[in-house]
């Protein structure tokens, strides 16, 4: 088979393949991001919070999960969690091995990293609002909820925006961790692929051609957004 | 789950720390040396070296160093050409291979570090060098340097710290790390969480003596920031 037809769509062309999973990368990374953001939003909130036991859980969460290998804590959560699981339902008297999807333990683990990242751009976020505005808010009687709603959220988000660009990158490149766990993404594809028709240079040449493509179309998405969501404001430099 | 038992996974995982010492420190070093050429070449000011380094950084952080680890380690080994040349002494070997991808890829990273010190270099000091007589390698060494070389400190030590941490790759290319090890374990006694927790101690204990280690150097060249003792 010639070079370029093993990237075809054709009999025997793993051109569909590939593709697959580039959807199902972006698919993982764009649920590990939220994830992500959901424990990085507890974790900055944490941390906010004034207390001083939740201040040490959150600075620990954020320290523990920066100075740990990526692949182990993938590792980690994919046999974690299935050991917990295997162990309770045996406590309920169902024997025998029960595993997590992969899917599932990858996005978990993906969000795990991210989220101890993205604690720190949603901190900084919160801290770069003017505190007039939040004191204007209490002075117009607004509650918390209102005032989370209608005055932190939308400059939180709009402060985090470029800091998430950059982990949504890191978590587009974790997420080729999850191949070890066997989910079929965009990693694990190149790898049966090219164990499949010894070619190995040509699949994951062609593996790493889409995740760049992936890379810089996604960045030119975060980068438009970015400038969408600061239209408003009033830029210090050019 | 015995104290002998744990004290005895513990000193297998420590016997495979120098490995995954080894690939860090060379690759860091060589991934420096290939950042200072990419750098040199992006601050060149000659289009086509500024436009390959560019491309160079765009290509190694916008994918996977796993993948970028198996085009080396598996993909240049399957092909014939690399096979008959001089080079395959080398790339034959997986310790070789780790070292050569992580640092290809630290290398880019570590250019947008040493491009943004340089950066940072406030023009006035070079413009007052100047003005003093000095240029070439005697301005660099004199002013640039010193002045990036701290700019440049907190983003690099950040970078050190993900190199520990990707090494861990290393143990799907067939090298016993700290990694591969634990894995092992798990595999023969299926102890799930013991081996894993312990691996991870390891590495952050390192990751954390780097750390610290980056804040004291930095605090020691930056005695100008301090406050003054009343």
């Amino acid at each position: 088979m010639g070079d370029l037809a093993i990237f075809g769509f054709g009999e025997g062309g793993w051109g569909l393949s590939l593709l697959e999973g580039a959807a199902m990368t972006l698919l993982v990374s764009a649920c590990g991001l939220l994830i992500g953001a959901a424990i990085g939003g507890l974790v900055a909130w944490a941390r906010l919070s004034g207390k001083r036991l939740a201040g040490a859980v959150g600075e620990g969460y954020a320290a523990l999960f920066r100075g740990l290998p990526e692949l182990l804590i993938v590792y980690f959560v994919y046999f974690g969690t299935s050991t917990a699981l295997t162990e309770t339902a045996l406590l309920f008297g169902h024997e025998g091995f029960i595993g997590v999807p992969a899917f599932a333990a990858g996005a978990l683990a993906v969000g795990v990293i991210s989220g101890a990242y993205q604690a720190e751009v949603f901190r900084a976020a919160f801290l770069a609002i003017a505190k007039g505005e939040l004191e204007a808010a209490v002075s117009v009687g607004m509650n918390r909820a209102l005032m989370a709603r209608r005055i932190i959220l939308p400059q939180v988000l709009r402060f985090a925006l470029p800091g998430l660009g950059n982990l949504w990158q890191v978590a587009l490149k974790d997420s080729s961790l999850i191949s070890v766990t066997g989910l079929a993404e965009l990693m694990r594809v190149s790898q049966v692929g090219a164990g499949s028709t010894h070619r190995p240079f040509a699949f994951y040449l062609g593996g790493a051609a889409l995740y760049l493509v992936m890379t810089v179309i996604t960045t030119r998405v975060f980068d438009i957004a970015e400038a969408r969501a600061t239209r408003g404001m009033r830029r210090a430099a050019v | 789950m015995d104290l002998d038992f744990i004290s005895r996974t513990f000193v297998r995982l420590i016997a495979a720390a120098p490995l995954t010492l080894t690939v860090w420190l060379l690759s860091v070093v060589f991934g420096a040396l290939i950042a200072a050429g990419v750098t040199w070449l992006r601050v060149s000011g000659v289009k086509p070296f500024e436009l390959f380094a560019r491309g160079y950084v765009l290509v190694f952080r916008g994918t996977p160093l796993l993948i970028q680890l198996f085009i080396v380690y598996y993909g240049l080994a399957s092909l014939p050409a690399v096979r008959a040349s001089f080079v395959w002494p080398i790339l034959r070997d997986a310790f070789n291979c780790a070292v050569l991808s992580l640092a290809l890829c630290t290398a880019a990273y570590q250019a947008e570090i040493f491009r943004g010190a340089l950066l940072a270099v406030p023009h006035g000091q070079v413009e007052a060098a100047r003005a003093c007589g000095m240029s070439g390698f005697l301005l660099f060494r004199r002013v640039i340097f010193p002045i990036a070389m701290r700019h440049a400190l907190p983003p690099y030590s950040t970078e050190m710290i993900s190199m520990v941490k990707a090494t861990a790759l290393v143990s799907l290319v067939t090298l016993w790390d700290v990694m591969s090890v634990a894995l092992k374990i798990r595999n023969d006694t299926l102890v799930t969480y013991l081996p894993l927790i312990l691996a991870g101690a390891i590495y952050f204990v390192v990751n954390y003596a780097i750390g610290a280690g980056f804040l004291a150097l930095e605090r020691k060249l930056t005695p100008h920031l301090r406050p003054r003792p009343i």
